[in-house]
C-alpha cells in the first residue's frame, strides 16, 4: 500500500509544509505519492517533483479545486483513496478543513496533529495544548493523519518524480468561494519563518507594538507574533496570535517581548529552538521556558537591541 | 431556521492538566470541568441569531458522561431552548460524535448545526469536517463572522495568510473560531428558568450508532520539559550570547 500526500499550494507556489508533508510520509516507509489538486498549478506540481523520495506526482485540474474547497477536494482524494495505506495533509487550516472530510467518507478515524512517526500505525500527538502527549495506535485499513509541519524537516531536493495527470470524477460543490482578503506582509510566514519576534500586552498600545516589535523583526528578517493579550488589546491583528487557539511555531529563534509566558501562549512556542525572553517582571513564567532571560524596560531595551544588531 | 449547536464538557481552559503517573491518561480527579471554549462561541452565535429573528429555536446536544447534564444545563441558561443528552462512558471520538451527530440533525431538522472548531481537551479539530461529510452538505470551518441570507449563509474563514469568504446553501455546518464573537454570562433569572427548560436523553443504542473508540491509546506522557537557561544582563550580553553559544544569528 501507498501513501498519499494531499499538497497545500496556492496553484502557482507549494506552501512550505509540503515539502514536510513529503519527508513524513517517507518515515511511513512505503511509496510516496503527491496530490497536487488546483486549477492551472502546473508549477507547484514542478516543485513537488523536485523533491527526493517522490514516487509520483498526481495533478488533477478543475475549476471546482480552484480555490481548494473542502467539498469537492475530499470527494477527489475519496475517489482516489483505492491503493493507499495512508493519506497526509498538513495540520494547517487546509489540511484541518480538508482531511477530516475525506476519513468520514472513509469511514476511518483521523489522527490529528501527529508530531512523531513511532511506527507505521502508531503516532504522537500533542493534547491539552501541548500539556501532555499522547501516544495513539490506529488499526483502521487506512491511516489519515494531520501532520505538524514544524514537526518534520522539509524534504531534500534532488527528485525526479513523474508528473502524471488523474482522471477527475464529476466533483460539485454546494458551497462556492467568494473572495480571500489576504493578509498582505513583506514579512516571512510566521508559521514557517526561522526567526519570530512576538510582542506582549506589556508594549501598552498598537503604536508602541509598531514601534518597537516591527523594526526589530525587519532587522532580523522575522516574523512578527502576539501574545492573545496583545490580539485582544487590538495591537496587531489576529492571524499574528502565537499561542494554543492561535498559530503553533517552532522557529529556530524566538523573542518573547512583553509576553508573561500564559499556559496557552507557551502551547505554541514552547518547541522553538532557542527563546529569548525580555520583560520588567523577574517572576514572569516565560523565563521558565526561556533559554535566555533580559530584565528591564521594553521601550529602552528594544530600540538598543534593534540598533545593535 | 432551526439550530442543532454540539457543546462537549472538557477540563476547563483555566486548569493546569496532570498527566497520570501510570499514563495511562489525564487525571480528572477534583478538576473544574466546563463547556468547551470554542463551542461556548458557537452557542452564543446561535443565540444571537434567535434573537435578531434569524432562527426560530435552539438545540444543544451532547454526546458524552452523565455529567454533560450540567454543561447542557449552562446552555440552557445561556439562552438555549432545550437540550439533548446522548449518554456514554466511552472515550469519544470525532466519527463517533459526528454519527450521532448526524442522526440527530436529520431528526431534528435542523438547518445549520454550529460547532466549536475543537475541544481543548484532545483538539481534534475533526467533528464538523466529519458531521458536513455524512450529511453531504458544505461545511465553513473557522468562523469568524457569519451572515445569514435566504436559505443560504455567508461565512468568513480565519485560514492561514488571511480571510476567506464562502457562501454556502442550507442545510450547512459551521465550525467556529475564537473571535466570532464573546460568549455572554448566564444570568441569575436565566439560570433558575434553565431548570425547567427540557433535557431529555437519547442513548447510542436508539441511535444505531457505535461510540467504541477506534482509536488506541498506548500511553499518555507528559511533554518534554523545557529547561529555563540563564539570565543576561544587559543587550550586548545577549547578543553575545545569541551569537557565540546559541548560533542563532550571525556576525555583525
Amino acid at each position: 500500500m501507498r501513501t498519499l500526500v494531499v499538497a497545500e499550494h496556492d496553484n502557482s507556489n507549494l506552501a512550505e509544509a509540503t515539502s514536510r508533508m513529503v519527508a513524513a510520509a517517507i518515515r511511513l516507509g512505503s511509496e510516496v505519492d503527491v496530490l497536487v489538486a488546483g486549477n492551472g498549478c502546473a508549477n507547484a506540481a514542478g516543485e513537488v517533483s523536485a523533491f527526493h523520495g517522490v514516487d509520483r506526482v498526481l495533478v488533477a485540474e478543475d475549476p471546482s479545486l480552484e480555490h481548494r474547497l473542502a467539498e469537492p477536494l475530499a470527494d477527489l482524494v475519496f475517489w482516489l483513496a483505492v491503493g493507499y495505506g495512508a493519506i497526509l495533509a498538513p495540520a494547517t487550516s487546509f489540511g484541518k478543513n480538508v482531511l477530516p472530510r475525506v476519513a468520514a467518507l472513509l469511514d476511518v478515524m483521523q489522527i490529528s496533529d501527529v508530531i512523531e512517526i513511532v511506527d507505521a500505525s502508531t503516532f504522537r500527538r500533542p493534547i491539552y495544548a501541548g500539556n501532555a502527549i499522547e501516544t495513539v495506535r490506529s488499526d483502521e485499513s487506512k491511516k489519515l493523519l494531520t501532520v505538524r509541519p514544524t514537526a518534520f524537516p522539509p524534504a531534500k531536493s534532488g527528485g525526479a518524480a513523474r508528473i502524471e495527470q488523474v482522471e477527475i470524477p464529476d466533483l460539485a460543490s454546494p458551497t462556492t468561494f467568494v473572495r480571500l482578503d489576504a493578509a498582505s506582509s513583506d514579512r516571512p510566514e510566521l508559521g514557517s519563518a526561522r526567526i519570530v519576534v512576538s510582542g506582549g500586552r506589556a508594549l501598552g498600545s498598537r503604536e508602541e507594538f509598531e514601534r518597537l516589535i516591527l523594526p526589530l523583526a525587519d532587522k532580523l528578517g522575522a516574523a512578527v507574533g502576539a501574545s492573545r493579550a496583545a490580539v485582544d488589546s487590538g495591537f496587531v491583528s489576529n492571524d499574528c496570535q502565537v499561542g494554543q487557539t492561535g498559530k503553533i511555531v517552532a522557529p529556530e529563534l524566538y523573542f518573547a517581548c512583553g509576553i508573561s509566558g500564559a499556559i496557552q501562549h507557551l502551547a505554541g512556542m514552547k518547541d522553538s529552538r532557542v527563546i529569548v525572553a525580555i520583560n520588567k517582571d523577574e517572576d514572569a513564567p516565560i523565563f521558565a521556558v526561556a533559554d535566555f532571560g533580559l530584565v528591564g524596560d521594553l521601550f529602552e531595551l528594544l530600540p538598543e537591541l534593534t540598533q545593535k544588531l | 431556521m432551526k439550530l442543532l449547536v454540539a457543546v462537549k464538557r472538557v477540563v476547563d481552559y483555566n486548569v493546569k492538566v496532570r498527566v497520570k503517573p501510570d499514563g495511562s491518561g489525564i487525571d480528572l480527579q477534583n478538576v473544574k470541568m466546563s463547556m468547551n471554549p470554542f463551542d461556548e462561541i458557537a452557542l452564543e452565535e446561535a443565540i444571537r441569531m434567535k434573537e435578531r429573528g434569524q432562527a426560530t429555536e435552539v438545540v444543544v446536544v451532547s454526546v458524552g458522561p452523565k455529567q454533560a447534564q450540567e454543561t447542557l444545563r449552562a446552555a440552557l441558561a445561556m439562552g438555549a431552548d432545550r437540550a439533548i443528552l446522548v449518554p456514554t462512558e466511552e472515550r469519544t471520538e470525532p466519527l463517533g460524535v459526528a454519527k450521532v451527530l448526524k442522526v440527530i440533525a436529520e431528526r431534528e431538522g435542523a438547518d445549520l448545526i454550529l460547532l466549536g472548531k475543537q475541544a481543548i481537551d484532545d483538539d481534534s479539530n475533526q467533528t464538523g469536517q466529519m458531521l458536513a461529510a455524512l450529511m453531504l452538505c458544505g461545511q465553513a470551518c473557522f468562523a469568524s463572522a457569519i451572515n445569514v441570507g435566504d436559505g443560504k449563509l455567508e461565512v468568513t474563514r480565519e485560514i492561514d495568510g488571511g480571510l476567506e469568504t464562502l457562501e454556502l446553501p442550507l442545510p450547512a455546518v459551521v465550525t467556529v473560531d475564537l473571535r466570532l464573537n464573546e460568549p455572554r454570562y448566564a444570568s441569575l433569572p436565566n439560570i433558575m428558568k434553565a431548570k425547567s427548560k427540557p433535557l431529555s436523553e437519547i442513548s447510542p443504542d436508539d441511535i444505531g450508532v457505535d461510540l467504541h473508540p477506534r482509536l488506541a491509546v498506548v500511553r499518555v506522557s507528559e511533554p518534554p520539559a523545557r529547561t529555563g537557561g540563564r539570565m543576561v544582563s544587559s543587550v550586548d550580553e545577549l547578543l553575545a550570547a545569541l551569537r557565540d553559544e546559541a548560533g542563532v544569528l550571525k556576525g555583525a
